[in-house]
């Protein structure tokens, strides 16, 4: 059976550390945008950590919310791209084929989670961080979009190592970046076609939700809601 | 009033001939403006588009507001030229010119613009079907690649629809000019006799691209703005916006044309033949294309506001209240509140009312155009990407020179081509009050009117 792909983002058990997100840098040759680009609202996160909080002073509440490419399967990017550059994988994956792009920025508008990004300039990394880069991962030029691509270079490589050694990908054999990174197991990566992988289990709670799920977007992302202490007493 | 063909002739070739320095003074302002914008495009080819002030979630916002914009002001030649050609409004007569002109003009301005805003303007050629080794064709599902066939016609459209009807005057010129410039003439009045066959044909041809060019017209800015409205984004997500679009295009367009005939007018001399009368009678259409887009203005806050969704009112006060309100004010002062009084009273219908009126139009449909873009990219659904966005030079010299663009191939048409057909004020001559006073210089009746 062919598989599809998923995450889920248990919010009750993010601490907001992002490492996911010093992760995702390392692991696809994300470039930081420095300190002057990101003040003109620059930054490129592949995921990001969302702040949000509730309440006033003296007693705010602070939320986090850990936002990446949600990899619809009815994604708005897709059909806006005149070039085919956006597109639906077979696995269900939101892909961006770099060498179709000719950058209209279309893409970038439609997405209502604001997880596209564009090269404004050509990246540059920091010394030593150019010593660095993922050789599995391309380096994106000026003037084309990118974004999180469930880091398709490791389902490749586990599926080309499955199918090499005849058998079957196993639940929790690999996993992205993030996923891997997060130290209180808050992302869980996973093939949900697979009824018993920690992923599909996951996805089934009756705490979860999709971001924006009103939009008819069908995100293969899940969020866990983040319960209280009185949720808890209550069941 | 002009008295005989003789003179109209005179009259109207003048300026292919004769040019003050006044006009080279002006060519030169308006191509150092094209220059100076060709440097700004150069510029941000070597750097990237990060010297523009986009930014993430801003991804659209000179660039596109400038595209709509312009190809907005090319409704000016279809609606005026097209509708009242078909309805036969002698009026029409020494308009029409000026309005292809600017069609044609303004929709190559409209279809250059994307090209430069791509992030690699050098693949804009992926947007064409052709067959090629990377055995891939445009996705024929996105608005972006309708706009390509779209602008494309109707670039096509309108450039055979300006040509067609000047035809007979490029024979005029032919006649007139000696040496070099004779031969130019002789190549584009395409052996042009005057023979009433040749009358026919381009009669029946004039016809039919002015029966085509009005669904085309229509459906071009249709389609921009489905760009906007097939996406999700808060106050985008719209099916108001293709007639909205539309609406407003003519509006802008007939304020264009307004500009356009008073400067000529008075630059060109052409007081006997841009009279009162036509500026009345635009600046009446004018009017009532004024309340047409207070109406769909009104139309699409009231259904936002009485929605009350919560992504879209987020929208909603930013451009109304908070950040953009002074734009979004000054947008209604120039688009309703100024023109409607100066437009509505006879008394201030004049030329200087009707060129206040189109130069406030103007300004307030740029307006328009700008703050459908941006604020809605700056506050899409999730407030913690919400972003601002402020232009750059880059930005500002690129618009600058697309006017001067605009400019430049307006002065320079004017030297080529007579700014108002000259047969058709011969004929007008002819059908006066249904008594013909002079026959044309040709000697050919014309295919039109009461004879």
């Amino acid at each position: 059976m062919a598989h599809k792909w998923g995450l889920v983002v248990d919010l009750d058990r993010c601490t907001g550390c992002e490492a996911c997100v010093v992760a995702c840098h390392a692991e696809n040759n994300i470039p930081t945008a420095g300190e002057d680009q990101a003040a003109r609202g620059r930054a490129k996160h592949w995921i990001r950590v969302e702040r949000y909080w509730e309440g006033d002073f003296p007693n705010p509440k602070i939320r986090f919310q850990p936002v990446l490419c949600q990899q619809c399967d009815e994604a708005p990017c897709e059909p806006v791209c005149p070039t085919y550059a956006s597109y639906h994988t077979p696995e269900g994956l939101n892909s961006q084929v770099y060498n179709r792009c000719i950058g209209t920025r279309f893409c970038a508008n439609a997405c209502p989670y604001n997880v596209r990004f564009f090269n404004y300039y050509n990246p540059q990394w920091d010394m030593p961080l150019h010593l660095q880069l993922n050789p599995d991962v391309s380096v994106r030029t000026v003037g084309i979009m990118e974004k999180c691509t469930f880091c398709v270079q490791r389902i490749k490589a586990a599926e080309i190592q499955a199918e090499a050694e005849k058998r079957d990908l196993k639940d929790g054999e690999f996993t992205t970046a993030c996923a891997q990174s997060c130290a209180s197991k808050a992302l869980v990566f996973g093939d949900l076609n697979d009824p018993n992988s920690e992923v599909a289990r996951l996805s089934d709670s009756n705490r979860g939700t999709k971001l924006l799920g009103e939009l008819g977007t069908k995100p293969n992302v899940t969020y866990l809601e983040r319960g209280t202490w009185e949720d808890a007493k209550h069941g | 009033m002009q008295s005989t063909a003789e003179q109209i002739e005179q009259d109207l070739l003048r300026p292919l001939f004769h040019s003050s320095w006044k006009y080279w003074v002006a060519v030169a302002l308006a191509a150092s403006l094209l220059l100076a914008g060709v440097a700004a495009f150069g510029y941000q080819l070597y750097q990237g588009i990060g010297v523009w002030g986009l930014n993430s979630p801003v991804f659209w916002a000179f660039d596109i507001t400038n595209f709509v914009f312009w190809i907005g002001i090319s409704h000016a030649g279809t609606l005026i030229s097209a509708i009242l050609r078909l309805t036969n409004a002698t009026w029409r007569r020494p308009v029409t010119r000026c309005a292809e002109a600017i069609t044609v003009f303004s929709v190559l301005i409209g279809a250059i613009i994307p090209l430069c805003h791509l992030g690699r303007p050098w693949l804009a050629f992926w947007m064409i079907p052709y067959p090629s080794e990377r055995h891939i064709w445009p996705n024929f599902r996105s608005p972006l690649a309708w706009d390509f066939f779209a602008i494309s016609t109707y670039l096509t459209g309108s450039t055979t629809f300006l040509f067609l009807p000047t035809i007979p005057d490029f024979a005029a010129v032919r006649d007139a000019a000696t040496g070099f410039r004779k031969k130019v003439y002789r190549i584009l009045a395409l052996g042009w006799q005057g023979t009433p066959r040749q009358w026919m044909r381009l009669e029946t041809a004039m016809h039919i691209m002015a029966v085509v060019i009005v669904p085309v017209a229509v459906s071009v800015h249709t389609i921009v703005s489905w760009d906007f409205a097939m996406t999700l984004v808060p106050m985008w997500h719209s099916s108001i916006f293709g007639p909205y679009f539309v609406a407003g295009a003519i509006f802008s367009g007939i304020a264009a044309l307004i500009l356009a005939m008073a400067l000529l007018r008075k630059f060109l001399h052409l007081e006997e033949y841009l009279r009162p009368i036509h500026f009345e009678n635009l600046g009446k259409l004018l009017l009532t294309m004024s309340l047409l887009w207070f109406y769909f203005t009104f139309a699409e806050r009231l259904t936002a506001w009485y929605g009350n969704s919560p992504p879209e009112m987020a929208v909603f006060w930013e451009s109304i209240r908070k950040q953009f309100a002074p734009l979004f004010w000054t947008m209604v002062v120039c688009n309703f509140i100024i023109p409607v009084p100066l437009l509505a009273i006879k008394r201030l219908r004049t030329i200087t009312g009707t060129a206040i009126a189109s130069a406030t139009v103007v300004v307030g449909m740029w307006l328009e155009r700008f703050l459908i873009v941006v604020p809605a990219l700056e506050h899409k659904f999730l407030p913690y990407s919400w972003g601002t966005y402020r232009p750059t030079w880059v930005e500002d010299t690129l618009m600058a020179s697309s006017f001067g663009m605009m400019a430049l191939l307006y002065l320079l048409f004017s030297k080529f081509v007579p700014m108002i057909s000259i047969w058709e004020m011969k004929v007008g001559l002819q059908t006066h009050r249904g008594v013909p006073v002079v026959a044309p210089a040709d000697g050919h009746v014309a295919l039109e009117g009461p004879q």
